[in-house]
């Protein structure tokens, strides 16, 4: 039986190349395991090799991160690696960040598992936990032996295909992913029990910590709207007649850029909504309820406002994740500053 | 998305019913609409009333605009 | 108020020439239903199918779905609706646990759901393991879409009440009683034991988004006190349609698990003394009046504990944690029960808002995971609507019959009032 290829990743220090007089290396590789892949190399036994080593400097792969994300790549690709393994990173703020960097574009470029290893409160921790599989490590390389046994056990699991349970079962960092199971008592039982708890002022754990969302610091205002193009953005859900994208009434995977040039209000036989959170009648009389075309070209030809885009941006805003909301806006945001769109008009239901 | 765009440097205003959302979500300049099934007007008063409200609230929205904000902050009529 | 609830276990349906209970077999006759039907002209034709847990059968689109049960005694089922106007919850009840009316027909909104009476998707939904009397039915051509909701809406019940009827004269296998006394009453009854209330939050926002108490639009009424009881026998009916997999059909109303497992613990670790109902409103100004009048519900009853329960998400999301806030405020302690959305990668915020009063969440899991639906040997309603309903999406339908959708399309998947052991935890 062949064995499962590995190709493992580690910086100038745990090569023994060095410290910080080393930190400035460029990738380069060797063949077969090197330091910390020795041990690694023997946990995981006979059925896999670590074929190839990759080797690059803290301080380099900071400083030139595109670059040497992009040698590394092709270094690794001769190989034809099954699994990936980067670090364990321990508490190196650098090195953590580099594992996260290159274990994400390994993934992405080659589609195979690949694993890291970190303290929690590395940098790299919360730069990668969401995408990738981080075993919790100690925060000296004292806790290599307890590293390398539990990433070659999630490896293992990682390259067969084994389905990875929870954080605490794997030895990983939680990731923030919300996972459904089926529960031996029912949720109202649940919540009866919390209650009763509760109530006694016993210990209750919530089975859905509150969210936390990002803030963005607010901008400076427009000095003056009449020298500015207004561009509508919505999530009321309004698309051409027919939904010619198939934007969905919820929880949206996409968005829409639709034209309004030349008109100079939302027609209802041009344009429908499909949102599934409220009753439809009224916005499918008028659109213009949730994109104010009307009034906005009005003030576009009395001066109020300098222009407005000749488009509208579109999606549904119930149920669609904060995740998809947000690519949505970095998506689209490059168009509305490549049009020189000076200020926003976003509605929402 | 209110976000996004901020982020990218264009001033943005959100007209949304549920003000306690775009709170919680983290928009800046929020203008309160009229209500989720029509949110800037209200056809039950006839067309012409409907889009007078729909034109106070677009000429809020841009009194928004041009506001400076150091935090979040709600434009009542 | 106490109501004794006779339970007639049914294990199988079949047709036959009159309708009754036998032996735990529920015989249905065909052109009974249809003709009961078909007394509403606003409908122009039905069918009658039935579908048995474990059968290759899908059900879609689904609109609601109701117990059959029946009043031996005190009143009628459903009052304000198909029964006159009577307050229920007290006298003799009897239902045919294990069977359910599921009715279906052309989509009204994007929010009817799918019911698997086999395969992996059928673990998501109580509705696989009834035994179901299927009601199909078409509208006239050109009919408004709220007299098409209601339509359909009374002909499940009335189907329901019909089937119900099998099982007046019966013996129950088991009878439970349930009792809430009049405030005081039940204070003195467990003076040590804390008091604890249930807040209802019906959806109430509009076309398919609606919820009827005694046979009035839920947006019509203010918070207000109800016997749990009550709603056993029918005072809450289910119009509307959200997110299927969030739908409080008909049957969950009936069949409400908090009242059912607060029941459990009454008498023992807690004094249970009733339910709040409230509503989930359209304009931000009713959801802070309506909130605050939770709020102050609680103060007066001087609850100290309290569970509450949404339909929906979204907006909705605020209405929960304006009533935790006020509750919180007013005394109690408090324990939501809700849902989760946070994208098919399980990456993002589960819930539109927060507060941090809301400390202590019972989760019925996330609705936006893909689940692969396989194809099935028969289907009753069509699939045709599936790519636009709820949960669907383009190429979601495959030409073998197969589907990949969002779990949220699977008829009260994720119901938010914890009567499933669905759950989610952080990977």
């Amino acid at each position: 039986m062949s064995k499962t290829i590995i190709v493992h990743y580690i910086n100038n220090f745990f090569a023994g190349a060095g410290g910080e007089e080393a930190a400035g290396m460029a990738p380069e590789l060797r063949e077969g395991a090197v330091g910390p892949g020795l041990a690694l190399a023997e946990a995981f036994g006979e059925e896999y090799e670590i074929a190839a080593t990759v080797i690059c400097g803290d301080n380099y792969f900071g400083e030139h991160m595109e670059e040497a994300t992009e040698r590394i790549l092709k270094l690794i690709r001769p190989y034809g690696p099954q699994l990936f393994i980067a670090g364990p990173a321990f508490n190196a703020g650098r090195y953590g960040v580099a594992c996260g960097t290159i274990a994400r574009a390994v993934e992405e470029q080659f589609h195979i598992p690949v694993l890291t290893g970190m303290y929690e409160e590395n940098p790299g921790a919360d730069m990668f936990r969401r995408d990738l599989i981080i075993i919790k490590t100690k925060n000296s390389a004292a806790g290599m032996r307890q590293a390398v046994r539990k990433m070659a056990a999630a490896g293992e699991k990682l390259a067969k295909g084994g389905e990875i349970l929870g954080p605490e079962e794997e030895g990983y960092l939680e990731r923030g992913i919300r996972v459904n199971y089926f529960h031996e008592k029912r949720g109202s039982e649940r919540a009866v029990d919390l209650l009763v708890r509760k109530m006694r002022g016993e210990e209750c754990t919530t089975e859905y910590p509150m969210p936390v969302f990002d803030r963005v610091p607010p901008l400076p205002p427009v000095d003056d709207v009449s020298k500015v193009k207004i561009a509508v953005v919505t999530s009321g859900g309004i698309v051409p007649q027919g939904n010619p994208d198939h934007i969905e009434s919820s929880s949206a995977t996409k968005y829409g850029i639709y034209s309004i040039k030349g008109m100079d209000h939302m027609d209802k036989a041009d344009f429908m909504t499909i949102h599934g959170g409220y009753d439809r009648a009224f916005v499918t009389e008028d659109p213009d309820l949730v994109v104010p075309l009307d009034v906005l070209r009005e003030m576009e030809s009395e001066g109020v406002i300098g222009g407005l885009a000749d488009y509208f941006i579109t999606t549904t805003g119930t149920g669609t994740s904060t995740g998809n909301a947000r690519g949505f806006g970095r998506d689209f945001v490059k168009k509305l500053l490549d049009d020189n769109i000076g200020a926003v008009i976003l509605t929402s239901t | 998305m209110v976000k996004e765009i901020e982020r990218a440097g264009i001033p943005v205003v959100h007209i949304a019913t549920v003000v306690p959302i775009s709170l919680t979500i983290g928009a800046n300049r929020i203008v309160p609409a009229v209500g989720i099934p029509y949110p800037l007007g209200d056809p039950n008063l006839g067309e012409d009333k409907s889009k007078k409200i729909r034109r106070e609230l677009v000429e809020l929205a841009l009194k928004a605009l041009m506001t400076p904000v150091e935090e979040q902050t709600v434009f009542e009529k | 108020m106490k109501l004794e609830l006779g339970k007639i276990f049914i294990h199988d349906v079949q047709f036959a020439e009159r309708t009754y209970a036998e032996n735990g077999i529920l015989y249905i006759c065909r052109q009974e239903i249809l003709d009961l039907v078909l007394q509403d002209d606003r409908l122009v034709s039905a069918e009658v199918e039935l579908a048995r847990p474990g059968e290759s059968v899908r059900i879609a689109p689904i609109k609601d779905v109701i117990e059959p049960r029946v009043k031996v005694d005190g009143g009628g089922l459903f009052p304000g609706i198909i029964s006159k106007v009577k307050q229920v919850g007290e006298g003799r009840t009897h239902a045919l646990v294990g069977a359910a009316v599921v009715t279906s027909g052309r989509i009204v909104g994007f929010q009817e759901g799918i019911i698997d009476m086999s395969g992996e998707a059928a673990r998501y939904t109580p509705f696989s393991k009834t035994n179901n009397v299927c009601v199909i039915f078409h509208a006239k051509d050109g009919i408004d879409a709220h007299e098409h909701e209601t339509a359909g809406r009374l002909a499940g019940l009335k189907v329901a009440a019909y089937i119900g009827e099998a099982a007046r004269d019966i013996t129950p296998d088991e009878v439970v009683a349930y009792e809430t006394k009049p405030y005081l009453e039940q204070i003195a009854e467990y003076p040590d034991l804390p008091r604890v209330g249930y807040i209802h939050m019906l959806q109430s926002q509009g076309l398919l988004h609606d919820t009827y108490y005694y046979g009035v639009d839920a947006k019509k009424f203010i918070p207000t006190f109800m016997y749990p009881t009550e709603i056993m026998d029918g005072a809450i009916v289910s119009g509307n349609c959200v997110a299927p997999c969030d739908k409080v059909t008909t049957f969950h109303h009936l069949n409400n698990p908090v009242i059912e497992d607060l029941y459990k613990r009454h008498g023992k670790d807690l004094n249970f003394i009733g339910v709040i109902l409230t509503n989930e409103n359209v304009f931000l100004a009713d959801k802070e009046r309506c909130s605050d009048m939770v709020g102050k519900l609680v103060g007066f009853l001087g609850l100290d504990g309290v569970i509450i329960t949404e339909e929906g998400y979204g907006n909705p999301d605020t209405d929960l944690m304006m009533n935790c806030k006020k509750a919180t405020m007013a005394g109690a302690k408090v324990v939501l029960i809700t849902d989760e959305f946070p994208g098919r990668d399980g990456k993002s915020q589960s819930l539109a808002d927060a507060v941090p009063e809301a400390e202590t969440v019972v989760s019925c899991g996330q609705g936006n995971v893909i689940i692969h639906f396989p194809p099935m040997d028969k289907v009753i309603g069509t699939l045709e609507y599936v790519e636009t309903m709820i949960g669907g999406y383009e190429g979601s339908l495959k030409p073998d019959g197969s589907i990949d959708a969002e779990l949220q399309i699977i008829i009260a998947s994720t119901i938010a009032n914890g009567y499933n052991h669905l759950a989610a935890r952080t990977y």
